[in-house]
């Protein structure tokens, strides 16, 4: 950080002015010279609001894809397919149970194990190998997309959410004040911020274990030289497949959450793949930093622009990913080697 | 000489597809399988294949083979499987496409081949028969705007709904859906307070579901399929509660039968369409039956949707008039163009006639979301409008210069008057 700050002082300065500035329109009352010009306010908070939420399931979903990137050079395509599949089995154990919150350890055990499963009898065979590897896991996604339509069908699915996170909740922010003083808090739908703690915590968790852990430690020497950490004497096998189950299991559990506050359909596996591509390059291949300010980019600019210029929306995606292609095709956070 | 042998393999190649079709009727299903109306494909297949088996495989004396060629939705790829079914198929009769803006790139692309015939699938862009139409494309079904027609009247007049504002899909059905509506409530004294427009395959509304003003006495919802789930969900999410009302395919078979709870903001609902799933004509509940008879419970909808019921018509369509000319399909097709033009179609929705457009003149039926004792949902029959044109009701001059479906038509002060 201070690292960057020395070596970047207009960089630093200009980042410093856009969260201050940030930061003040989220918590100021607006002057009405403001709300004149680009809406109420409350329009402007629900949109960033549902950009930070969307950007922490688009983090749960690109995490996972990221490291295994970073640390097998296997682009899985299948990551997609992972989620949706997390999404169905989270329906059908909810609905069957009663319990959201059951859903997620179930689920993320047997995504984890199909991820497992797919490392250790079909990745394993073909090490070293990215392009082979890349063109099994699309041919994985198709037959996952089949037989998820044959099992589950076409029609949509909702996973209802727990009677404690349903309705609005009441946030601390000022949305407006109304002309006789009374101060209007902000009202968003609860169970989106309870899916925003859950990525934060996750993603903490998962800096830390990468940070501070001994798996962690192995981890990132995997990723800055898989070769001579295997010849130092690590069995490399069991970190490859401890990480892909760990991805794969993140990806279940974020169709849970994808579930809840969207939908679940066939079709939903490959726009959720193109998201995580999307953030990866953002963000950078291999970092979890990356992926999440990748993901919080993508996530803000696909909801500011769907409020503020929904004609130009489905482009600001792609726009963010062009521009960072052409000036730092590494991506925001990621190493150049 | 070797120049004359290559163009007699050419020419024998080039005519190949058309020495096949002597003896059978190809056609070629143009039908969305991906993206937000998925679903809503798939069943319009089963109709095609309910049409053909009833007309026991036969049309005009010839065996009828069909070919079902996906598209995504998006106008290049329907014009690009179209071609694929004319050029490499070899098909006679193109049934399709599904979505708005694919029925506009198919009749330009029906443009290029005079000598064969494209018979909409459910696409319902006012543009497809409205502006410049193409001589050997053919609508059975009402389009977009029609479909709308008689809802604002209706809860003007029995809802008492006057202010509301609108989110709709941003693109060509949303807009023509719309105006259907908007032209209807505009004229029976309702106002549009705020329009919003989303694109097509938006999943996340929150932003726009707290943007939508608070003083009005509903919202017009014209989007449809995953889209149309994904914001009942957040909006129920949001705990936000006006009166809703719905486009045409808002309250379609495709979302009353999704899993989950996002549906049940749609209970009292008034939506228009083409269709009244209680609707007791009995050429419509024989129809229903022979659905439900033909397909196991788990592979079908409880009774056709919206886009089923398309495909069948046209299919039906195709089949009568190939009957009328006894399969003749000589001459560039010239007889079934003529056969199609002037049939007085039987339908399970009544007689079905085309204006000089190639454009049907329909019923539009005005229904209510209600629960249906089962924990499920349905569209109880509220209402009718009888002979819907493809100009609303006004003269051709007052329809166009209106102007053509777009964000910011119709001007609803102006038709207020």
């Amino acid at each position: 950080m201070q690292r960057f700050a020395s070596r970047h002082p207009i960089w630093t300065l200009v980042i410093a002015i856009v969260v201050a500035a940030l930061l003040w329109l989220v918590f100021a009352p607006w002057p009405d010279g403001l709300e004149d010009a680009i809406g109420r306010k409350r329009i402007f908070l629900n949109a960033v609001f549902g950009g930070i939420t969307l950007g922490a399931l688009y983090f749960l979903v690109a995490a996972g894809f990221t490291l295994i990137f970073g640390l097998m050079r296997n682009v899985n395509l299948a990551h997609g397919s992972l989620y949706l599949l997390g999404g169905y089995v989270g329906f059908e154990i909810s609905d069957s149970t009663g319990s959201w919150l059951l859903a997620f350890p179930v689920v993320f055990v047997l995504v984890a194990a199909l991820g497992l499963l797919m490392q250790n009898q079909v990745f394993r065979r073909m090490e070293g190998e990215d392009l082979r590897q890349t063109l099994v896991t699309i041919g994985i996604s198709v037959v996952l997309a089949d037989l998820m339509l044959w099992i589950w069908g076409g029609q949509s699915y909702t996973i209802l959410s727990p009677e404690w996170l349903s309705g609005p909740t009441t946030l601390p922010v000022i949305s407006s004040i109304k002309s006789d003083g009374e101060i209007v808090y902000l009202r968003y739908p609860a169970v989106r911020i309870a899916i925003l703690v859950a990525a934060i915590v996750m993603g903490v968790a998962m800096w830390l274990v990468l940070n501070r852990t001994r798996l962690g430690m192995l981890i990132r020497a995997g990723v800055d030289d898989r070769e001579m950490l295997a010849a130092s004497g690590v069995r490399i096998q069991y970190v490859f497949l401890a990480v892909f189950g760990f991805g794969a299991g993140l990806a279940g559990m974020g169709g849970i959450v994808g579930g809840t506050f969207q939908s679940l359909s066939p079709g939903e596996d490959t726009r959720f793949l193109l998201a995580s591509l999307v953030v990866v390059i953002v963000g950078g291949m291999g970092s979890i930093p990356g992926a999440a300010i990748g993901a919080l980019v993508i996530g803000l600019s696909e909801q500011l622009g769907l409020v503020y210029a929904p004609t130009y929306s489905v482009v600001f995606t792609f726009l963010i990913m062009a521009l960072v292609l052409a000036f730092r095709p590494q991506g925001l956070l990621g190493d150049r080697r | 000489m070797k120049k004359y042998f290559l163009g007699a393999v050419a020419a024998a190649a080039l005519f190949a597809p058309q020495a096949m079709a002597q003896d059978t009727i190809k056609l070629g299903i143009l039908v969305a399988l991906e993206g937000a109306f998925a679903a809503g494909g798939a069943d319009g297949v089963r109709n095609v294949e309910l049409a053909i088996s009833q007309a026991g495989g036969m049309a005009g004396g010839k065996k009828i083979e069909f070919v079902v060629a996906p598209s995504d939705t998006t106008p290049d790829t329907a014009v690009r499987q179209a071609r694929k079914l004319i050029e490499q198929d070899g098909v006679d009769i193109i049934i399709g496409p599904l979505s708005g803006s694919e029925g506009i790139a198919l009749r330009d692309y029906a443009k290029t081949i005079p000598e064969k015939t494209v018979i909409n699938g459910v696409s319902g862009a006012l543009e497809t028969t409205w502006v410049d139409p193409a001589p050997n494309f053919f609508r059975f079904n009402p389009d977009g705007a029609q479909w709308g027609y008689g809802l604002g009247s209706y809860v003007v007049n029995e809802k008492g709904w006057k202010r509301v504002a609108t989110v709709a899909a941003d693109y060509s059905f949303g807009y023509t859906n719309f105006l259907g509506f908007a032209v209807d409530f505009c004229k029976a004294g309702g106002d549009i307070v705020e329009r919003f427009w989303v694109p097509l395959g938006s999943s996340d509304f929150g932003g726009v579901i707290a943007a939508l003003p608070d003083d009005v006495d509903a919202i017009y919802l014209g989007v449809g399929g995953t889209d149309a789930i994904n914001f009942l969900n957040q909006y129920e999410q949001a705990g936000t509660e006006t009166n809703l009302i719905g486009g045409t395919i808002m309250a379609d078979q495709t979302v009353l039968t999704s899993k989950g709870r996002a549906k049940d903001a749609l209970i009292g609902t008034p939506t228009s369409g083409w269709l009244a799933e209680d609707n007791d004509s009995p050429e419509w509940t024989s129809y229903v039956k022979a659905y439900q008879d033909a397909f196991p419970e788990s592979e079908r909808f409880p009774s056709p949707s919206l886009f089923g019921v398309g495909y069948y018509i046209a299919t039906t369509a195709a089949i009568a008039a190939l009957n009328e000319i006894g399969g003749d399909l000589s001459g560039g097709q010239a007889k079934l163009h003529a056969a199609l033009s002037s049939l007085e179609h039987k339908t399970p929705l009544g007689v079905i006639s085309l204006n000089e457009n190639r454009q049907a003149t329909g019923t539009i039926m005005i229904n209510e979301v209600v629960e249906d004792g089962q924990g499920g949902l349905r569209n109880a029959l509220v209402g009718k409008a009888e002979g819907v044109t493809q100009t609303l009701g006004m003269s051709a001059e007052d329809f166009r210069a209106m102007g053509l479906p777009s964000r910011d038509t119709p001007d609803c002060a102006a038709l207020r008057g």
